[in-house]
C-alpha cells in the first residue's frame, strides 16, 4: 500500500506542480493516473521512487516513510518502465533484464533462469532474443523487454510512465491486453500513468484523475463513468454535453428537445469508405476488405456522389476484368442534406429499411454517412449525461 | 640504391633513437592529455554552471589556435629546453579534441536511457562507468586518434627546442645539406602517422561496433 499525505511540490521557479495530494494506492491493484499533459500525473508517480522529492508532505510504503530509505536502495525495489523504454543499447536483452538482479548480487544461474522465465512471460522466445541487442527489436518488442526488466527482481511495486503511448495502436492494444493478463498472474501494485482514458478504463482497477496538480476524482472506472464529479471529468471521459438553453425549464423536456435538435452532422461518419469510378472490381473488393464494409460510395475527384456499389454487385460481374466500378454501381436511393435533424434521418432509415444513409450537400458532394453504428455511438456518448441528469432530478423530488 | 642502404645501415642507431624519442614525445603527451581531458570533459557534462563549461571550452579552443612553434617556444623561459617543455606544449594541444569528444560522447547518450538507469537504482557513479562511458568510448577514441595524428606531426617541430625526435633528422639534414636525412625523417613521420591512424581507426571501429549501437528509442 502506498500512501500520500498532504504532498505538495513547488519548484524553485515558483511553479506549484502538486497541491495537497492525499491518496491511497491499494496493494495488488493497478492504479492509473490520468489527466492532460502538465497535470502532475508523472510528477506524482515519480515521488514514489524518489526521483522527485516533495516540498512538503509525506509518502508511505506499507506504513514506512520513504524518506527513511536510501533513494538508490528504494529504487532497486520498485520496478520502473518509461515511455521511451530506455533499454541500454550496449547490452544484450538478457543483460538488460538482468540489471537489477545483478545489482542485488543474485548468482548467475538464478539470473539466467529468471531471464528465461521473464522473456516467456512477456511472449518473447528466450532462445531467439536473449542475445540480441535492443536496436534489433521493434518498438513493441523493446517495451516488452522494458516490462520484463521492471519485473526482474520481483518488486512489489511497479511504476509505468506512459509505457505504451509511443507505440502504434495495434501494438498498444496488444500490450494493454497482455498487461491485464500479466497482472492477473503477478498481482503487483502497479502505478500506471497515461493520458488515454480508453487505456485507463481497459486496464485500471482504480483511476485517479488529475488536473493542474490536484486530484479531481478517484475511483473505479465504473464509478467515474457513472458519476463524473464535474464538467472536466465529463469532458475527459468523452461524454458529449447536452445543449441546454434554458435551465429553469423541466429537465426531461429539455433533454428531449435537445435530442431532436441533434443534427446528422454530429452523428455522421466523416470518412466513409469510397472509391473512384474508374477502379477495377478487384481493387474495390480490396478496399472493402481493408475498411471492413460491404459497400462503397462511388465519388469523383470533387467528391461528388455518383452511386453506390455493393460486394454482391461486384462479385456478380467479377469475371469480366474490363469492367470498372462505374459499370456496376447503382444510383443512390435516399440521402439527406447537412443540418437535417437526426430524428428525420432515423425515420427515413427505418421507413426504407436502410442500413446507412448518405449525407450530401447542395452541390452533390458526399460529406458523411449515417450508419446504425454511428447512431449507437452517439447515443452512448449522450446518454450517460442524460441518465445522470434524470437521476439528479429524481433525487430532487425525493 | 646501394647508397641508401649503406646510409640506412650507417645511421640506423640515430634513426632508431629519433623514432623512439618521437614516440615517447607523442605517447606521453597524448597519455597526459587523456588523463586530464577525459575527466575534465566528464566533469563539464555534470557541471551545473554553464559559464564554467563555456570558459573551459573557450580556453581550450584558444590553446588550439596558438601556432605550434610559438607554443613550444613559450615554455623555454619556465622549463628550459629539452623534452619537458615539448611534452607540456603538445599535451596542451591534445586537451581540446579529447575533451570535446568526451563531452559530446557523454551528451549523446539518450535521455531515456539515463532516466531508466536512475529509476532502476543506478548511482551517479554507476551510471557514468557502466552506461555513459562505454557508450561514449567510440567518440573518445575518435578524439584520441585525431589528437595523436596531429601531435605526431607537430612533434617534428619539437627538435627546435631540443626535444629530439624525427624532426632532428630533418633539421639536421637541412643543416648539413644531406638529402637522405631529410627524407628519412619526413618519411618516418609520415609512416608513423599512417600506422597510428590505421591502428587507432581499427580500435575505434571495434568500439563503435561494440558500443555505438543506435540508442534504443522506439520505432
Amino acid at each position: 500500500m502506498i500512501e500520500f499525505q498532504q504532498v505538495n511540490k513547488k519548484y524553485d521557479d515558483g511553479f506549484q506542480a502538486l497541491t495537497d495530494i492525499n491518496l491511497t494506492i491499494k496493494k495488488g491493484e493497478l492504479t492509473a493516473f490520468i489527466g492532460p499533459s502538465g497535470c502532475g500525473k508523472s510528477t506524482t508517480m515519480k515521488h514514489i521512487n524518489r526521483l522527485i522529492s516533495p516540498t512538503s508532505g509525506r509518502i508511505f510504503i506499507d506504513g514506512k516513510d520513504i524518506s527513511e530509505y536510501h533513494p538508490v536502495e528504494l529504487r532497486r525495489n520498485i520496478g520502473y518502465v518509461i515511455q521511451n523504454v530506455g533499454l541500454f543499447p550496449h547490452m544484450t536483452i538478457a543483460k538488460n533484464i538482468a540489471i537489477v538482479p545483478q545489482m542485488k548480487n543474485w548468482d548467475k544461474a538464478k539470473i539466467d533462469k529468471r531471464v528465461t522465465e521473464l522473456l516467456q512471460l512477456v511472449n518473447l522466445d528466450p532462445d531467439t532474443y536473449r542475445n540480441r541487442y535492443p536496436s534489433e527489436l521493434s518498438g513493441g518488442q523493446q517495451q516488452r523487454v522494458g516490462v520484463a526488466r521492471a519485473l526482474a527482481a520481483d518488486p512489489d511495486i511497479i511504476l509505468m510512465d506512459e509505457p505504451f503511448s509511443a507505440l502504434d495502436p495495434i501494438t498498444r492494444e496488444q500490450l494493454q491486453e497482455e498487461l491485464v493478463r500479466l497482472q492477473e498472474d503477478v498481482h503487483k501494485t502497479i502505478v500506471f500513468v497515461t493520458h488515454d482514458m480508453d487505456e485507463a478504463i481497459k486496464i485500471a482497477d482504480t483511476i485517479v484523475l488529475m488536473k493542474d496538480g490536484q486530484i479531481v476524482q478517484s475511483g473505479s472506472p465504473e464509478a467515474i463513468l457513472r458519476r463524473p464529479a464535474n464538467d472536466f471529468v465529463r469532458s475527459f471521459i468523452g461524454q458529449k454535453r447536452i445543449h441546454t438553453n434554458d435551465k429553469d425549464e423541466n429537465e426531461m423536456e429539455l433533454d428531449d428537445a435537445s435530442l431532436s435538435m441533434t443534427t446528422v452532422d454530429e452523428v455522421m461518419v466523416t470518412q466513409p469508405a469510397t472509391t473512384s469510378p474508374n477502379r477495377g472490381l478487384a481493387e474495390a473488393i480490396k478496399i472493402m476488405e481493408a475498411r471492413k464494409v460491404d459497400s462503397l460510395f462511388v465519388v469523383d475527384k470533387n467528391r461528388t456522389l455518383l452511386g453506390i456499389v455493393s460486394i454482391y454487385r461486384v462479385l456478380n460481374r467479377y469475371g469480366d476484368e474490363s469492367l470498372t466500378v462505374k459499370d456496376v454501381m447503382k444510383p443512390i436511393g435516399y440521402q439527406v442534406g447537412p443540418g437535417t435533424p437526426l430524428p428525420i434521418a432515423v425515420e427515413q432509415m427505418t421507413n426504407h429499411r436502410l442500413t446507412n444513409l448518405a449525407v450530401v450537400d447542395d452541390s452533390g458532394r458526399l460529406v458523411g454517412l449515417i450508419t446504425r453504428g454511428s447512431i449507437v455511438k452517439h447515443l452512448n456518448e449522450v446518454y450517460p449525461a442524460m441518465i445522470e441528469r434524470f437521476a439528479w432530478s429524481l433525487g430532487e423530488e425525493a | 640504391m646501394d647508397g641508401w642502404i649503406a646510409f640506412l645501415q650507417e645511421r640506423s642507431s640515430d634513426i632508431g633513437t629519433a623514432l623512439q624519442e618521437h614516440i615517447v614525445l607523442t605517447g606521453v603527451s597524448v597519455l597526459l592529455g587523456c588523463l586530464i581531458a577525459i575527466p575534465l570533459g566528464i566533469a563539464l557534462v555534470y557541471s551545473r554552471w554553464n559559464w564554467l563549461t563555456n570558459t573551459v571550452f573557450f580556453m581550450a579552443n584558444l590553446l588550439q589556435t596558438i601556432p605550434s612553434l610559438a607554443l613550444l617556444a613559450i615554455f623555454i623561459p619556465f622549463l628550459g629546453i629539452g623534452m619537458k617543455p615539448a611534452i607540456v606544449a603538445l599535451f596542451l594541444y591534445s586537451i581540446m579534441p579529447i575533451m570535446r569528444n568526451t563531452y559530446d560522447g557523454f551528451r549523446s547518450v539518450d535521455n531515456s536511457v539515463l532516466e531508466a538507469a536512475r529509476g532502476m537504482g543506478y548511482s551517479t557513479m554507476q551510471s557514468i562507468l557502466r552506461i555513459r562511458l562505454p557508450l561514449a568510448l567510440p567518440y573518445i577514441m575518435s578524439g584520441i586518434r585525431i589528437t595523436t595524428v596531429y601531435i605526431i606531426s607537430w612533434a617534428t617541430l619539437a627538435t627546435l627546442i631540443g626535444a629530439g625526435g624525427l624532426g632532428r633528422l630533418i633539421v639536421g639534414g637541412l643543416g648539413v645539406n644531406k638529402l637522405e636525412l631529410v627524407v628519412v625523417g619526413a618519411v618516418g613521420a609520415i609512416l608513423l602517422v599512417l600506422i597510428t591512424d590505421t591502428l587507432f581507426g581499427w580500435i575505434e571501429r571495434m568500439l563503435t561496433k561494440r558500443y555505438g549501437r543506435t540508442s534504443s528509442t522506439t520505432a
